[in-house]
Formats: C-alpha cells, sequence, structure tokens
C-alpha cells in the first residue's frame, strides 16, 4: 500500500503581480504527506493564484517551489501531474460532452487507441480503492454535480498524484455528498498517505478534518496553525480575523427611519438544479445600504441577475417605489431608476468604447438631440465625472485601457451620477488596490447619503460591516436573517454564513 | 518551439500601416508568382494594374466607374460587421437590387427622370433589405447564425435572376437571356462628361457618408457599435441587442440593393446574368481592408476599382489572365488580416512546453 | 412511376456523394472548434487541380493526389490564419475561397482557355452494373461505406477524435489534460480538407469529366449548413445530405412532369437552397455548438 515516503512540497515566497494589483505577496507554506492542509481566506485573497502556481496554470513572477528539497519548475499542468500534484478546481476541466471514462482515458489518448478499457477498470476499483463511486459510461453532462466532482478527483487520482488540491470543493455539494466527500478525503490521508490542500469556507468541514489551518488576506500568509482541536468558532475569529466577540464600533448611520422604501423583493424564487433562490424577499429604504452577506455560491449572482433584469425569476414580485415591475428588463429597470455595477466589471464594460461613450450608454437618451449625440453634453458629463470620481483616465480613452480601479470607478460614476433610485452593487472592490477600496467604499457611503438605496452584495464580511445599516445573510439561495449592522457580531454573522444555524 | 502571442501594450500611430504596407508586398511577390507564370512580366503588369489607369482619363474614370457598385456594397458590409451581423450576403442582396430595379425600370417609361431616377434606386433598395430579412429574422428571433443563411442565398437570388431572364424577361428583340433595356427615365445621368460615371457614384458615396455620420455621430450608431463591440455589456446597459441587429441586417441589405439598382440604372440599363462579379463578396474584402471603417472603404473601393480597370488592361496588353485582379485583391485580404494580428500581439518564441 | 422513383434514387445518390464527402471533412474541423469557410474554395480548386493534373499526365490517379495536395495547403494557410494568428474565421475563410477560386480559374486560363481548350479527361465511370440504382460511381460506395463509417469512427472512436471532441468542448480541459490544442486543431483542419478535396475531385474527375466555372456553385456553403444541421453527427449529416439531394434530384424530374413544366426551372433549382434554410429554422433553435465554436484558444 505504501511505497516509498512522499516528500514535503514547499512554496517559498512566492510572488504574483497582475498589472497593479499584488495577488501574491511572498507566501511561503508547506504541504506535508498524510496530513490535511485547510486554507482559508475571502474570495480574491490569493488562495486560488497560489493553487494554480502549484498546478503550473501560472507561473511566479518570484519565489520557488520545492518538491522534496529539490526546486522544481512547474511550468504547466503537464509537469505538475509529473510531480505527482493533482487539482480539483471550482469549474471541472471535464468535457461534459463526453462520458466519463473517455473524460478519464483523455490524458492518455493515442492516436488510434483510446484505452477506455482501463479507464472503466480504474472507475471500477474506485469504490473498493478510494471509496469513490462512478458510472464509468455515463455522460458526464447528465450526472448531478456531486458525481462530477467524483470523476475530476478520480481523474487526478488515476495519474497518480500524492498531492491533491481541492478548491473548495463542498461549495457545490449536499450535506450527504459533503460527508462521502469528507470520508474520501479522510480515506485518502489516512490509507495514501496523501498530502491534500483543502480551500473551503465551510468551518464545520474544515473543523472535521483539517490537520493544519492557514488563513491568505489580500496574498499574504496571516496565520499557519495546527488546526486539530480547534473548534468552528475559533476557525471563524482566524478567519475574519479581529477578537470575534464584540461587536463593530460604527458611526451613526444617517438613515432615517421613516423613509420611503424604494426597493423591494417579495417571495422571488428562480428554480435551478442547483444554486437559484427560493422565495427571497426584502426592502430596501432609501438612504440605507443593505448589505447582502454570504459565501461565494449561495445565490447571490442569481440575486443581482434579478435585480438587473438579466435574469427573469420563476415566482415573486419586484418593486419599484412601490410598483411592481412586471417585465424586468434592463431598460425598463434603468427607466425605473435602479442601475446596477455587476461583479465582473469586465462583463459590463466595453472595452474598445471611449470612457465618455461608456459613462452616457445606459442613459442615452439625455444626451440625445435630435437623434443625435449630444457631444458637449457628454463632454461635460465626463470632465465632471473624471474631477468628482477621481478617475485617472481622459475621456477619449478606451476603457479597456484603464487599471481595474479606474474601470471601476468609470462604471461607478455611470451608476452613481445619474442619483438613482436604487443601486444594486456586487463585489465592487473585489481585486482593488487598498486606495482605490477606501475610495470606492466612500463613494458607495456618499451615494447612501444622497438617498440611494443601495444593495451591497459582498463576500467581504469587512466591507459589509462598515458600510451596511442592515445585513441580509444569503444561505442556499434564501435569506436567512437580515440584522442591524450595529446589534450584530461579526463572528455571528460568520456562524451564519457558513450555515451555522443560530 | 512555440510562438506565444503577448497582447501587445502599445499602440504607435505608424505600426498600422506599416504593416500593411508589408502585407501588401507580400502579396506583389505572391502574385508575381503567378503572372510569370502566365507568361507576362510581373513589372510590367503592376504597372498597368496600378499605374496605368490612374496615367489616363479614362482609365481613371474606369476605375471610379468600377468601384461604384463596391462602394455600396463596402458600406453594407462595413455597418453590419460593425454590428457583429456577418451579412455575408451582399452578393444576394445585391442581384435582389437588381431585380426590383429592373422591374420598375421597366415600367418606368411614364415617369419624369426626376422621379424614376430616385424611384429606381428606393425599389433596389426595398428588394435587398427584403432578401435580407429572412436571415435577419432567423437571426434576431431564433439565434440561427447567419453567416450561412445569408450565403445560401447568394445563389438562390442568382437563380432568380436567371428564371426571369430565361422566361418572363427574356429580351424582346433579340430573345437573348438579358432583359429589355429600362426606360430612358429611369436611366441615370452621366456626371463626368464623355464618361460613363454616373450618377450612381454620388448616390454611393452620399449613402457611404450617411453611414459614416449615423455610426460616429448619432444615439443609434453609439447603440450599433456597443452591440457589436459587447453585446453583454449592451445588454446590460439597457440596449436591446436583438432589435439592433435585425435593423442593421435590413439596412445593410438595403444598401447592397441600392447598389444593385446604381448598377442596372447607371451603366447596363438592362439586366444579365453576369451582372454582378461578384461585387458582394468583394464587399467583405473592402470592408475588411478598410478596417471597417467608412471613409477608408472609399479609398479601398476606388483602389480594387484601380486594380479591376489595370487587371483588364493588363490581360490585353500582356494577355494575362483578367482575373488576376480578383487574385491580388484575395490575396491582399489574407495577408492584411495576418498583418493586423500582428499589430496587436507580439509574437514570443517560447523553448518547449509553455 | 417505378422507374421515376428509381431514377430519383440513383441521381440523389449521385449528387449526394461529394455534398457528404465535403460535410464529413467539415464535421471534423468543426468539432474542434474551427469553422472552415474555405470549403466552397478547396472543393473548387481541388477539382481544378485535379483534373488540370489528370489532364497533363493523363493518369486520373495522380490527379487525384494533386487535387488533395491542393487541399492540404489550402487547409493549412487556413489553420495558420485562424489558430496560429487567432484571425476572425469567417473572414479567413472567405478570404482563402476567394482566392482558390480566382487562382483556380486563373490557371485554368492559362493552362487552357487561353489556347482555345478545356481541362477535360475521360472520367471515371460508373461500377458499370447493378441496374440504375447500384450503378454508381466507386466513389459513391467508397463515400457511403468506407468514408461515412470511417469518420464515425475517427471522431467517436478513436483516440485522436477524442482529443479533437475534448479541443472543440473544453480547450482548457484539453490543455489542462496535457493535450496539444492547436496542434489537434491544424489536425483536424487538415483532415477536413483531404475530404473537401475528395469531394471537388468526385465532381470533376468523375461526374462530370471538366471543368467549367462555377462548377461547385455553393455546394460547399450546403454542406456547412448541413453539419450545423446535423449537429455534427454523421447519421444526421446523412439525412441532411439525402433530403437536399433528394430535393434536388427531385427538381431534375419535376420539370418533366407536364403541371409542373410551367414553372422556371430555376426556381426549382433554388428549391435545394431554401429547403435547407428551411431545414435550418425549424431545427436550429438552441442547436449544439462545439463549445469553443470559433473561439481562438490562448492560454494567459
Amino acid at each position: 500500500m505504501k511505497s516509498s515516503p512522499t516528500p514535503s512540497i514547499w512554496l517559498k515566497d512566492i510572488r504574483k503581480v497582475y498589472g497593479a494589483t499584488v495577488a501574491l505577496d511572498g507566501v511561503t507554506l508547506e504541504l506535508r504527506p498524510a496530513e490535511v492542509h485547510a486554507l482559508l481566506g475571502e474570495n480574491g485573497a490569493g488562495k486560488t493564484t497560489l493553487m494554480k502556481t502549484l498546478f503550473g496554470l501560472t507561473q511566479p513572477d518570484s519565489g520557488h517551489i520545492e518538491v522534496g528539497g529539490v526546486a522544481t519548475r512547474l511550468a504547466s499542468p503537464r509537469h505538475a501531474r509529473a510531480a505527482g500534484i493533482g487539482m480539483v478546481t471550482q469549474h471541472f476541466s471535464l468535457v461534459k460532452t463526453m462520458t466519463v471514462a473517455e473524460n478519464l482515458a483523455l490524458a492518455e489518448a493515442g492516436l488510434v487507441r483510446v484505452d477506455l478499457a482501463k479507464a472503466r477498470s480504474t472507475a471500477e476499483d474506485a469504490p473498493s480503492r478510494y471509496g469513490l463511486e462512478v458510472p464509468a459510461d455515463a455522460l458526464v453532462a447528465e450526472l448531478p454535480v456531486a458525481l462530477q466532482q467524483r470523476v475530476e478527483i478520480l481523474k487526478a487520482l488515476a495519474a497518480g498524484c500524492r498531492y491533491l488540491i481541492l478548491d473548495e470543493p463542498t461549495a457545490v455539494l449536499g450535506p450527504k455528498d459533503v460527508d462521502s466527500l469528507l470520508g474520501v478525503i479522510e480515506r485518502l490521508r489516512d490509507q495514501e498517505s496523501m498530502s491534500i490542500v483543502l480551500i473551503s469556507h465551510k468551518m464545520r468541514e474544515v473543523e472535521r478534518v483539517a490537520d493544519r489551518v492557514s488563513v491568505l488576506r489580500r496574498g499574504a500568509v496571516v496565520a499557519s496553525t495546527t488546526a486539530k482541536g480547534m473548534t468552528t468558532k475559533e476557525l471563524v475569529a482566524l478567519m475574519v480575523g479581529g477578537d470575534g466577540g464584540e461587536p463593530v464600533a460604527r458611526a451613526a448611520t444617517r438613515a432615517k427611519d421613516g423613509a420611503a422604501v424604494a426597493l423591494a423583493l417579495r417571495g422571488v424564487s428562480v428554480k435551478r438544479v442547483r444554486g437559484g433562490l427560493a422565495e427571497v424577499s426584502f426592502e430596501v429604504r432609501e438612504g440605507e445600504i443593505l448589505g447582502v452577506a454570504g459565501v461565494s455560491g449561495n445565490g447571490q449572482s442569481e440575486l443581482v441577475d434579478v435585480l438587473s433584469g438579466t435574469l427573469r425569476a420563476d415566482s415573486g414580485q419586484l418593486e419599484v417605489a412601490g410598483s411592481v415591475i412586471a417585465n424586468a428588463t434592463p431598460s425598463a429597470l434603468l427607466a425605473a431608476g435602479v442601475g446596477m455595477l455587476g461583479e465582473d466589471r469586465h462583463a459590463s464594460a466595453v472595452h474598445h468604447l471611449a470612457v465618455v461613450e461608456n459613462l452616457v450608454l445606459d442613459q442615452l437618451q439625455s444626451v440625445t438631440h435630435l437623434g443625435h449625440l449630444n457631444r458637449g453634453a457628454m463632454a461635460r458629463r465626463c470632465e465632471a465625472a473624471i474631477k468628482e470620481f477621481e478617475i485617472k483616465a481622459t475621456p477619449d480613452q478606451h476603457l479597456g485601457t484603464l487599471s481595474g480601479g479606474n474601470m471601476q470607478k468609470v462604471l461607478l460614476a455611470r451608476l452613481f451620477g445619474r442619483a438613482p433610485r436604487a443601486a444594486i452593487v456586487s463585489q465592487p472592490t473585489r481585486g482593488l488596490d487598498v486606495a482605490s477600496t477606501r475610495y470606492v467604499r466612500s463613494l458607495i457611503a456618499g451615494a447612501r447619503d444622497d438617498g440611494t438605496a443601495v444593495v451591497l452584495v459582498s463576500e467581504d464580511l469587512d466591507e459589509v460591516l462598515e458600510l451596511a445599516d442592515r445585513v441580509a445573510v444569503m444561505y442556499r439561495g434564501q435569506v436567512v436573517g437580515i440584522v442591524r449592522a450595529t446589534e450584530v457580531s461579526r463572528e455571528k454573522l460568520g456562524e451564519m454564513m457558513a450555515g451555522v444555524s443560530a | 518551439m512555440k510562438p506565444r502571442f503577448v497582447l501587445r501594450a502599445d499602440d504607435p500611430w505608424w505600426r498600422g500601416p506599416a504593416l500593411v504596407a508589408l502585407a501588401a508586398l507580400v502579396t506583389f511577390v505572391v502574385t508575381a508568382a503567378l503572372i510569370r507564370w502566365s507568361g507576362g512580366n510581373p513589372i510590367a503588369a503592376f504597372r498597368y494594374m496600378f499605374i496605368n489607369p490612374l496615367q489616363s482619363r479614362f482609365g481613371f474614370t474606369e476605375s471610379i466607374l468600377s468601384a461604384t457598385p463596391l462602394v455600396f456594397t463596402g458600406a453594407a458590409v462595413a455597418i453590419a460587421f460593425r454590428a457583429g451581423y456577418w451579412n455575408i450576403g451582399a452578393e444576394g442582396q445585391l442581384l435582389a437590387g437588381t431585380i426590383g430595379a429592373t422591374w420598375f425600370g421597366l415600367h418606368a417609361d411614364s415617369l419624369p427622370s426626376v422621379v424614376a431616377v430616385p424611384g429606381i434606386l428606393v425599389a433596389g433598395a426595398i428588394c435587398g433589405a427584403a432578401w435580407s430579412l429572412v436571415p435577419a429574422l432567423l437571426r434576431a428571433r431564433l439565434g440561427i447564425d447567419e453567416v450561412v443563411t445569408t450565403l445560401l442565398l447568394n445563389p438562390v437570388a442568382l437563380l432568380v435572376i436567371t428564371g426571369l431572364l430565361n422566361g418572363p424577361w427574356r429580351n424582346s428583340e433579340t430573345g437573348f437571356p438579358d432583359s429589355d433595356v429600362i426606360a430612358k427615365s429611369a436611366m441615370m445621368p452621366v456626371v463626368w462628361p464623355d464618361t460613363r460615371v454616373h450618377l450612381g457614384l454620388a448616390f454611393g458615396v452620399v449613402v457611404t457618408l450617411m453611414c459614416w455620420w449615423f455610426v460616429g455621430r448619432m444615439t443609434g450608431g453609439l447603440k450599433l457599435r456597443a452591440v457589436g463591440l459587447a453585446p453583454g455589456a449592451a445588454r446590460i446597459a439597457g440596449l436591446h441587442v436583438e432589435r439592433t441587429l435585425l435593423s442593421t441586417a435590413v439596412v445593410s441589405g438595403g444598401i447592397a440593393g441600392m447598389g444593385g439598382a446604381s448598377e442596372i440604372a447607371g451603366v447596363a440599363h438592362q439586366l444579365t446574368i453576369g451582372i454582378s462579379s461578384g461585387f458582394g463578396y468583394t464587399g467583405v474584402i473592402v470592408a475588411t481592408l478598410a478596417a471597417l471603417s467608412f471613409v477608408g472603404s472609399l479609398v479601398v473601393a476606388l483602389m480594387l476599382g484601380i486594380i479591376n480597370v489595370g487587371s483588364f488592361s493588363a490581360s490585353r496588353a500582356l494577355s494575362i489572365p483578367s482575373t488576376m485582379g480578383e487574385v491580388i485583391q484575395s490575396v491582399l485580404l489574407i495577408t492584411v488580416v495576418a498583418a493586423l494580428v500582428i499589430q496587436k500581439y507580439r509574437i514570443v518564441w517560447k523553448r518547449g512546453d509553455a | 412511376m417505378i422507374d421515376v422513383i428509381v431514377d430519383l434514387v440513383a441521381a440523389t445518390l449521385r449528387i449526394g456523394t461529394p455534398l457528404l464527402l465535403a460535410a464529413l471533412g467539415e464535421i471534423i474541423t468543426e468539432r474542434s472548434g474551427v469553422l472552415n469557410l474555405g470549403i466552397e474554395g478547396i472543393m473548387y480548386s481541388s477539382a481544378f487541380s485535379g483534373i488540370a493534373a489528370a489532364s497533363y499526365t493523363g493518369s486520373l490517379w495522380i490527379g487525384l493526389l494533386v487535387a488533395v495536395g491542393t487541399g492540404l495547403v489550402a487547409g493549412f494557410i487556413l489553420a495558420f490564419l485562424t489558430v496560429t494568428l487567432g484571425v476572425n474565421q469567417h473572414v479567413a475563410g472567405l478570404g482563402l475561397t476567394l482566392f482558390l477560386i480566382s487562382t483556380s480559374n486563373t490557371v485554368n486560363r492559362i493552362l487552357f482557355t487561353s489556347e482555345g481548350g478545356q481541362a477535360r479527361v475521360d472520367p471515371w465511370s460508373s461500377i458499370g452494373f447493378g441496374g440504375p440504382i447500384f450503378d454508381q460511381y466507386v466513389f459513391t460506395y467508397g463515400t457511403l461505406f468506407v468514408g461515412a463509417p470511417l469518420v464515425w469512427w475517427i471522431v467517436w472512436r478513436s483516440g485522436f477524435g477524442l482529443r479533437v471532441r475534448a479541443v472543440g468542448e473544453n480547450p482548457e480541459a484539453a490543455d489542462v489534460a496535457g493535450i496539444q490544442v492547436a496542434r489537434t486543431r491544424y489536425q483536424a483542419i487538415l483532415l477536413g480538407t483531404v475530404f473537401m478535396s475528395l469531394a471537388g475531385a468526385f465532381i470533376t474527375l468523375a461526374y462530370v469529366g471538366q471543368f467549367t466555372i462555377n462548377i461547385i456553385n455553393g455546394r460547399g456553403w450546403v454542406a456547412v449548413a448541413l453539419v450545423i444541421f446535423g449537429r455534427w453527427n454523421v447519421g444526421r449529416c446523412i439525412v441532411g445530405a439525402a433530403i437536399f439531394s433528394l430535393v434536388n434530384a427531385g427538381q431534375l424530374q419535376l420539370r418533366l412532369v407536364p403541371a409542373f413544366a410551367d414553372i422556371p426551372f430555376e426556381l426549382l433549382l433554388a428549391l435545394p437552397f431554401l429547403a435547407v434554410i428551411v431545414g435550418l429554422a425549424v431545427s436550429g433553435r438552441n442547436v449544439p455548438y462545439p463549445g469553443s465554436y470559433l473561439k481562438p484558444y490562448r492560454r494567459l
């Protein structure tokens, strides 16, 4: 069962910079055999980037990786696999239109022969050897997600990996599947002496299987200790930082209690095979920020899509200032005074149009005169926006050439420049540097002060707590609670987010 | 050793034109080989093709004449491509325009010129737009790829013309498969005395400039550009993507159809099976070489017109096949699009597997 | 009546051969995620180069070889433009088609028509027995009983086909699995052009025996449409090719029927094209395009 002892892998001083953003800031980490090493941190902290360097999908700008004390260059996934490293990513790298066996046989397929027999026998041995059951001849597209994940894992195992990276594997699983996956992880550690890196937000699971824990925040390791014996509370405290117990001191909000309801969702549901929304209802008043907290993948994206009109709800209603919006298309919502800043700024930006043109794209009627663009008005608006929002760009620059922070400012200028009745803002500071982050948050607070109702969807708990007046926590497509920001502790929120019942 | 493509960070003004010049050079080298094979002297041939037409008034005006339909199809293709609608059916739309124009022209005896001339163009435009409607609807409503549908309607249009010319529109005097001559009132006046350059050119230039004005200065034009560059972002901003595609497709067809009418009313004065020598497909070349700019397409259309006339005279003087001009145009297209990639990306040769 | 049906079936088989061959080639290519709009030009230039070579050397087999060689060169150009450079596939394909057609016409002028000649050969004849339906060309039998099953096997059973499908569906996953995406696409394109060349060569070397301008007349585009209609499956493409060819053969027959004699025969000639468009419209919604269709792949 056990071959030669598996050496440790050391990641030493790994640095990775994307343009102006520092994704990894000198990370040093050790992965030991027969150990489950949990990697915690919010989205954007650098966990996935770090693992990508380990799997050869990207190269660090400096620093190196040692396998058994020998500096090894992992230039591609093939090199990583040769070094015994396997990875199961969040978005599976499976070919959905092929069968399980074909996916397993893919890496070693020759010109003519496809060793499906070998793939099938791998699949047949899997239950007894690893505790994984996979149907060899089923089409991947028809498998439930939990099974697809098992195929991914088996793919890595079949290639003979000694180090297995699992990137948020339980994010897409139900409780029973989570249990069996954790069982598989334990088995791989104990019986196969594998070194497993588990990236996860789910505290319960980390508590159950992790031997050691490291926390990443903004590209740096802020803690790294043994996890054995730590309780969920202690783990949460480690991840969200600060001292868990006390409510965060905040400046008094200026939200008037008697303000009108600007935006409301009533019983909105979106049916999906996995994910979706279940009877979401909440109200947001003028001059208020409703923070939507939650671990990524619990319905926030669907919520934003419904609120921006790009996704039609299967049931429920959307109301703006008391009137129901019957046909919630983007243009209808914009006309009703509801604007959106999506989590992927590149999906909202037309890169090859100028800043001045992007700024007015959702309100063209206001700069149209006799069918013509009123370039003068557009230029004036652009100058004003550049000054007010401190955008480092010229009006005629293509939006795609701006830095992430400046692009975000342009989109925010577009959103808030029209003094909307309600604004949906999703992950506004993801991937931004410290200065831009601070600025964007002050912008959002300023819009609130001006009377806009803001829905702030963010995985950054700091951000939510700093800005929101009330916080709605989403878990599995439902709003599990709405609390006043001043009356809840960070730790309590973390628990709600992690699905720990009250 | 595998090449990696790295997006260039800078965009100096000289790189584009320099690469286009390089592409032209490669084109010359490639076609020179073919010219040599046909028994001609490449240098002499190129002189005929590019310089000769500019040396005589006749050559120049014939070039303009040859460029006239390309002005229309270049604009038609450019405006469609700008919106992200891959209209490869300009050929069929132009032919549909010739049908409409011929019908109008054959019945326009009693109309005064001032009505007949615009009328024939409108007839052509309407037919071209109608020819574009079905693929456009299939794309807008059902999301069916317009490349294939527009492409397939090209041979259909030619078949309709052949059917008409062998049937009801057969020449009443000669019995040959070309139509009767259209009414005098519908014929486009010549605008350059003692040449064949006709008013259609003016209409073509005006339509192209209108496209330029629309796309550059009007709100609808900004919408069109946004839809073509980033349909997802356009949708988020509240723009109606399908509606934009549909209207652009119809306009594109109309412009191509008008080009067909211009050929009938200005030059041919009757419908023949060979009325179009691939004007619609050449329109794709014009639009692409002009990098989808409208003013640029006027220049490129003229350039291709010169090449057309030049290769015709080269073929008579040097016994080089007259199809050489088309060869040059298509090689130029291929080399220029390749060169434009190099404008955006730097090629890095990496050792091994990276 | 029976005669009519028999003639119909026989004609369908003949007409469908080049169509199916070309579609088979396009299936392989598009399964890797690349649209080859050069298909019309490849069929055209292979048709010409094949018969030109055959006419000069007196050997039909050499002609066939030259035809395939021409197609491979054309395929390489397309692959370089679309896979290596990442040029827009519509423009690259169309440009290639225009280049191949104009070059073929030019060389035709140089070699043949300028001296008043024409590229003409004594073409392959059909097998010569079996009655009207079964008296087909070897090519036809080859396409139906060798070509189609071969392509099916290549795409669905071979290791190469597995790689092609992976690249066409999810190039990132293929990359991670160690597959060379660019090389696989090159191979798929080149293999596809072999079939397209055969389709063109069939028309001049077997069916017609001479080369005329506009000999392909849009059949390459029809093949592209058939591949979409056939959802990149060999079986469905055979059905689509059969339908198109049947309509095509049918209009030839319809002309002989007195009741239809008044309809201009060009309208009937247009019927097959219209049938394809209708077919696309009817089945066209939510067609499962290969995941990486039209997208150049660059590892970031």
